[in-house]
């Protein structure tokens, strides 16, 4: 296939080098790509059948959530309390949520068999990967945090979302500070 | 001269059919360059779904590289030069033409033949013919695009290459694969989770990418024939940026395993993991160059983000940017000649090119929040997603930031995408 595309270059180099006006044209001298090619051409000739660019859909889903012990999702109890939130370009955690992060990394303590993904977040300004990066950096800190304040390296994962789960979607300096944040997800809710 | 040439365009873009009517173009001080070239109606080809000339015409005029003129007016349209009133046609200052003509063929199939013409020489440039189903309209009028592009640039065109971006739509994200232009979209992925940074193996077979589905980032590949998937990277932490060595066999991601945000080689199958850089600071969207040899990423080690380049083994970088304090997401060219990235002036975020051997530095884009840029196969264009009017956009720029377009995308938020390899036919 290579070698014919190759000659037929070379021809369509020529006739580009020729200069000779146009006298009596047959359908002869339109190129062909492919000479061995099934269904002929009205002219006997053959034309270059063109490949199909074939696609197979996949769809995927979420798997569904595991039960949660309700002790995580009382509203009353700070341990339903998930969600830091960062100063523009910053990972440093402010002291105000101090007491939510001793109480999770008791919680972790507590249960050994419990594990906890931290997901950091930042808002959508600049480039999705260095968001990426940034996120994972806030992820990070928290989890050093929570591993000093008692919780389990292995029972903790860092990952970051970026920018792509924001919470708020509009062009605000409140918005964007909504989605700088770092989440604390539990055993049953990743 | 530049006011003229716009207004000759905007009134060609009034002339246009219907199917132009999505397109906007934006041509600046590029005008005097641009080869006049007339595309006649080919006979027969009312038998097709849809004008294949109308597509071959928004291709070329896309490129930016013509002067489309008005076709029109001519009766019945020739097939052969033998029929062409060349003279008319030099007195319209035509350079090349283009005719042609569709048949039916017994099998229900098209026979689609054309003729470039040049007009002051009488003399023919090209001739091809292809045969077709009707669904592949559309690649086929971009493959006579590109013979005819070629033809006259000496440059391979790439109207027949693909694109693949990602749209969010009602909560739900989906990777699609269309032609060039954004027309002709399919989906090949569709996920609850966001999908990011496709990245196209050099065969243009597969895409390896980033996906959330998990509730964190990992990184897949995935064939688009058979919608096979398989997962590259899944490692403790996040996974993601990848990037297809030039020989397709292994890839440059970004893993957290260790902790920080950091490089690695993989084999494409997963396997063969080796650390490139060890550091504290964020190192992410590795790029090959051509011949494989470098990469070049993004590194905020200096205090602030900026584009770095290493040997692919690793080793010391050496930082490439230096104007402004957030420069990301480096592409380089196919040549290795010229690096574009998105560069932040005081809150906007636009493209930039960057002449690695004259360190000339360019402005491209006159949008405020671009983002991933991507090069056409042959090095002219630039794709990227950008934001306009709080929606995400696809738009192109050429390579000089003097020809810019916005992809005719139908859908709420478009981002993300990467412009695929050339393939043979």
């Amino acid at each position: 296939m290579k070698k014919a595309l190759v000659a037929v270059l070379a021809v369509t180099f020529l006739w580009a080098c020729s200069s000779d006006p146009v006298k009596e044209e047959s359908k002869a001298d339109v190129e062909e790509r492919s000479a061995s090619k099934p269904g002929a051409a009205p002219d006997g000739s053959a034309s270059t059948p063109v490949k199909p660019q074939s696609i197979t859909p996949v769809t995927v889903g979420l798997k569904p959530e595991a039960a949660v012990p309700n002790i995580l999702r009382d509203p009353k109890n700070i341990l339903s309390k998930r969600s830091i939130f960062y100063d523009y370009d910053s990972d440093a955690i402010k002291d105000e949520y101090r007491p939510m992060m001793q109480a999770h990394a008791k919680y972790l303590a507590d249960n050994p068999n419990a594990r906890l993904l931290v997901q950091g977040n930042t808002d959508e300004r600049g480039g999705r990967e260095y968001n990426l990066a940034l996120g994972q950096r806030r992820a990070e800190v928290v989890k050093r945090l929570l591993v000093l304040l008692g919780g389990r390296e292995p029972q903790i994962e860092s990952v970051s979302l970026g920018e792509e789960k924001p919470r708020c979607e509009a062009n605000t300096e409140d918005c964007h500070g909504q989605n700088r944040r770092s989440d604390m997800l539990h055993s049953g809710e990743f | 001269m530049k006011k003229f040439a716009r207004i000759a365009l905007l009134a060609l873009l009034a002339l246009a059919s219907a199917a132009h009517a999505q397109l906007s173009i934006e041509i600046t001080g590029g005008g005097a360059n641009q080869i006049p070239v007339a595309v006649l109606q080919f006979a027969g080809e009312d038998q097709l779904p849809a004008s294949i000339t109308d597509i071959i015409e928004a291709d070329l005029q896309r490129s930016g590289r013509f002067r489309l003129q008005y076709s029109g007016g001519v009766g019945v349209p020739p097939t052969e030069a033998s029929q062409v009133n060349f003279t008319e046609w030099r007195n319209r200052s035509t350079d090349a033409m283009v005719i042609g003509a569709v048949q039916r063929l017994q099998d229900g199939r098209f026979e689609v033949r054309f003729r470039l013409l040049d007009v002051p020489r009488q003399s023919q440039l090209l001739g091809l013919g292809f045969t077709m189903t009707a669904a592949q309209l559309r690649l086929t009028g971009h493959k006579i695009a590109d013979a005819i592009y070629e033809k006259l640039t000496g440059e391979r065109g790439v109207f027949s290459t693909r694109i693949a971006y990602v749209v969010r739509q009602s909560g739900r994200f989906e990777l699609r694969i269309a032609d060039a232009d954004g027309q002709n979209a399919q989906a090949a992925l569709a996920s609850r989770e966001p999908i990011i940074s496709p990245s196209w193996s050099p065969d243009g077979t597969r895409l390896a990418y980033v996906s959330f589905e998990n509730k964190k980032a990992v990184v897949y590949q995935h064939s688009l024939a058979t919608g096979q998937r398989q997962v590259v990277a899944n490692f403790r932490g996040s996974n993601s940026a990848p990037s297809w060595s030039p020989d397709g066999r292994q890839l440059a991601v970004v893993l957290s395993r260790d902790g920080g945000s950091q490089l690695y080689l993989i084999n494409a199958d997963g396997t063969n993991v080796r650390r490139l850089t060890q550091n504290r600071s964020i190192d992410t969207e590795p790029v090959f160059t051509p011949d494989g040899q470098s990469i070049y990423f993004t590194s905020d080690r200096g205090g602030s983000p900026q584009i770095y380049r290493m040997a692919v083994n690793g080793g010391d970088a050496q930082r490439i940017t230096f104007e402004g304090s957030y420069n990301v997401s480096p592409r380089v060219s196919a040549d290795g000649k010229t690096l574009v990235y998105v560069s932040r002036n005081g809150s906007n975020f636009q493209l930039a090119s960057l002449d690695l051997s004259s360190r000339q530095v360019q402005i491209l884009t006159d949008t405020q929040r671009d983002e991933s840029p991507s090069f056409a196969p042959n090095g002219r264009m630039i794709l990227y997603a950008t934001d306009i009017g709080g929606r995400g956009v696809l738009a192109a720029v050429s390579v000089d930031g003097r020809v810019r377009h916005r992809l005719s995308v139908q859908a709420a938020d478009v981002r993300e995408p990467a412009w695929g390899p050339f393939v043979g036919n």
